[in-house]
């Protein structure tokens, strides 16, 4: 599996406010990219240019060496984003949820990896329980799954961590170097300190030397 | 912007080869059809109340205007068809709004299928569970307003074909407003001048039933509205969702 | 064409190459809606039907036109800043949407007052003044949407989508509304009916037209330019600019 997304001189205005500048990054398979800054830096943001959903930038996106623009429909049938907010409906069952994420991937309908799916992210008894029942952090963990159920090699993570147990944190950081050794890649946003591994790569945004210091 | 992005992507499909070609598509839609039912009918109040609203404006103008029986029958085709298009409006704030507050909108967005049939498919379930509903309910609502006989097929008709564009073209605003708090009021202002053609078609479809002349043309103009609308606002939806997911 | 489109994305461009149209149609502007006044109101016949009070024409139908083609425009506007992401293409748009409701709205109004010698009331349910009247909600619906954004950029992108939809079903509203007036035939005629009108009444109707169009581009010239200055008020050139009249 060789992937590489590069974007090059990438900027982005908001509302006539440059979120940043002149971005040059180049993200390879095996790598989990941390993207950090202080609030409001355009993390977010960057997230979402990355992930295909921003199409208001400038500057040029690549994927595996083809401009983003030609190469979109590749480019989102390689792609796995999780938002800030979870993409899971309360009034459906944690396996009714994965039914229609299997199908929005396009693959054929298989409760027998959506049940596996449930199981890595220990959710196992809360199959069938309406997900609006469900704690903030099992609703994130229903979401999690699906990086079991379609697998696909680039993530990108908004705060993945937020609402998560201690021991979650840890399997799910365990599975993101995981994911990156066996030759996937990673773009996340977080606040938990991620454990400085091989894999760990960080990109800093923020405006000069301003992003040190408190308020 | 987003119209250009899918068309590109279609025609890029040539040489490539892909594991989930079309039949990727088909089993979206029909997982995004099943997904929406099966919320609607765990929710069955949403799809109650633009009925129960339906019948109650037309309750209020026999109070309102006079019960009697000559008066509420010239009147009738436009009630039916106002009151109607009224309900139909109200159940369209839920539309994308429930899957924007998730977050399920942005995973739809990223899909690698079109968006604007995407969208289609839930407007779809809109329609199956708003506006077929409303057509079936007006012809005893029609009795109540002593809709002339001859004109009930006519009525159910003209709005199973008008509710159809009023679901599509409505879709357009409530993806334009979703991503504002409060942008209920906002919907109805956007997207009531836009109803008037459908309204005039449909009111006239049911009068022309009554005369006993001329409801076949309505009716063919109601269903190339829907014609136009079929082609023309799913690219409209599938671009104000991708602005409004960056609001 | 692709030189051009480039300058126009240059909002410096557009405020010098405005400066200098603004005069021009300020003074065309003037003279034509002076002339096609005092033609129309002094030296016209008047109307064998209707008397003086046609004049008011003169005022109705040139309103009732501008504020059409400011929708076009706009929406116009709406797609070249989609497509080319020209910024003052939605500036002019976004200064147009005001104009254009006042326009609507001075048509409906002297319509509205000159139903009361031809019909005797101030509001029929003619086909003009009802097509008048809904594009009166697009264009308030259009506003209200660009107001309702927080984000500029998102406002921009939506009033443009909406323009769009609403150009397209402008043609439609109006056969719609033209169709159900011949429908329920009221007994009166349409205050601007399609009578022949010789060339002493429709020569003042077409100067007031044009003055009215030029009038509409000298005022959207310069707001538009205000608005430049406005969005790029922390641009190095706009500094510069008003460092330079100080």
């Amino acid at each position: 599996m060789t992937l590489s997304l590069q974007a090059r001189k990438l900027a982005c205005e908001r509302d006539d406010r440059w979120l940043f500048e002149d971005l040059d990054l180049d993200i390879q398979a095996g790598e989990i990219v941390r993207i950090e800054g202080p609030n409001g830096s355009g993390k977010t943001t960057l997230l979402k240019i990355l992930s295909g959903q921003l199409a208001d930038y400038q500057g040029e996106l690549y994927w595996n060496g083809a401009p983003m623009r030609e190469a979109r429909q590749a480019f989102l049938e390689s792609l796995l984003y999780l938002g800030h907010a979870p993409g899971v409906k309360g009034a459906l069952t944690p396996l009714e949820n994965l039914t229609w994420y299997q199908a929005l991937a396009g693959q054929r309908d298989n409760e027998a990896a959506r049940l596996a799916a449930l199981e890595s992210v220990g959710l196992v008894g809360f199959e069938d329980v309406p997900a609006g029942q469900l704690s903030a952090g099992q609703q994130r963990r229903v979401a999690l799954a699906r990086l079991e159920l379609t697998p696909r090699p680039l993530w990108v993570l908004d705060e993945p961590f937020t609402a998560i147990d201690r021991d979650g944190v840890a399997a799910l950081e365990e599975r993101l170097i995981v994911h990156a050794r066996a030759g996937g890649c990673v773009l996340v946003t977080t606040h938990h300190e991620l454990r400085n591994t091989d894999e760990l790569r960080r990109v800093h945004l923020g405006r000069g030397g301003q992003s040190h210091g408190g308020f | 912007m987003a119209g250009s992005e899918t068309r590109l992507v279609a025609g890029e499909g040539r040489g490539v080869s892909r594991r989930e070609p079309r039949s990727g598509l088909a089993v979206a839609l029909w997982a995004t059809l099943k997904r929406d039912l099966l919320l609607l009918m765990r929710r069955r109040s949403e799809v109650l109340n633009p009925l129960v609203f339906f019948a109650l404006v037309i309750t209020l103008f026999p109070i309102g205007i006079s019960p009697d029986p000559q008066l509420l029958a010239t009147i009738a085709p436009g009630l039916l068809w106002v009151a109607a298009l009224l309900a139909a409006l109200l159940s369209l704030d839920s539309l994308f709004r429930g899957d924007y507050d998730d977050g399920s909108l942005e995973q739809l967005l990223l899909t690698p299928q079109p968006l604007p049939m995407l969208a289609l498919a839930k407007v779809t379930v809109h329609w199956l569970l708003t506006g077929l509903p409303l057509a079936l309910m007006a012809p005893v609502l029609g009795i109540m307003l002593s809709l002339p006989a001859g004109s009930y097929l006519v009525l159910a008709f003209s709005l199973v074909l008008g509710t159809a564009s009023l679901s599509l073209i409505g879709a357009i605003g409530a993806a334009l407003t979703v991503g504002l708090s409060r942008g209920g009021v906002l919907l109805s202002l956007l997207v009531l001048p836009l109803y008037i053609p459908v309204l005039i078609f449909g009111a006239g479809a049911v009068q022309a039933g009554i005369v006993g002349d001329g409801a076949a043309a309505h009716l063919a103009i109601l269903g190339a509205l829907l014609a136009l609308a079929l082609m023309l606002a799913p690219w409209a939806i599938a671009a104000s969702l991708r602005i409004s997911i960056n609001g | 064409m692709w030189a051009f489109i480039n300058k126009l994305r240059s909002p410096k461009w557009f405020y010098a190459i405005g400066a200098r149209l603004q005069p021009f149609f300020w003074v065309a502007a003037a003279a034509l809606i002076l002339v096609g006044t005092v033609w129309g109101l002094a030296f016209a016949p008047a109307d064998y039907q209707q008397g003086n009070s046609f004049r008011i024409i003169y005022v109705h139908v040139p309103a009732a036109f501008l504020a059409q083609s400011i929708f076009v425009s706009m929406a116009m506007c709406g797609l070249v800043y989609m497509v080319w992401k020209i910024k003052v293409a939605d500036m002019a748009a976004a200064m147009m949407a005001p104009l254009g409701a006042a326009m609507t709205f001075v048509s409906l109004f002297s319509g509205a007052v000159w139903g009361v010698p031809t019909w005797g009331t101030w509001w029929m349910w003619d086909a003009r003044l009802t097509s008048m009247l809904i594009l009166l909600f697009l264009f308030l619906g259009v506003i209200a949407l660009r107001g309702a954004f927080s984000s500029r950029d998102s406002a921009s992108r939506a009033a443009s989508v909406l323009a769009m939809v609403g150009v397209i079903n402008i043609p439609i509203i109006k056969y719609s509304v033209d169709w159900w007036y011949t429908l329920h035939q009221p007994a009166t005629f349409s205050i601007t009916g399609r009578a022949a009108m010789p060339m002493e009444m429709w020569a003042p109707l077409l100067i007031m037209v044009l003055g009215f169009y030029s009038f509409f581009i000298a005022l959207t010239l310069m707001r538009t330019r205000s608005e430049i200055l406005r969005r790029e008020s922390n641009k190095r050139w706009v500094r510069d600019l008003a460092g330079e009249k100080r």
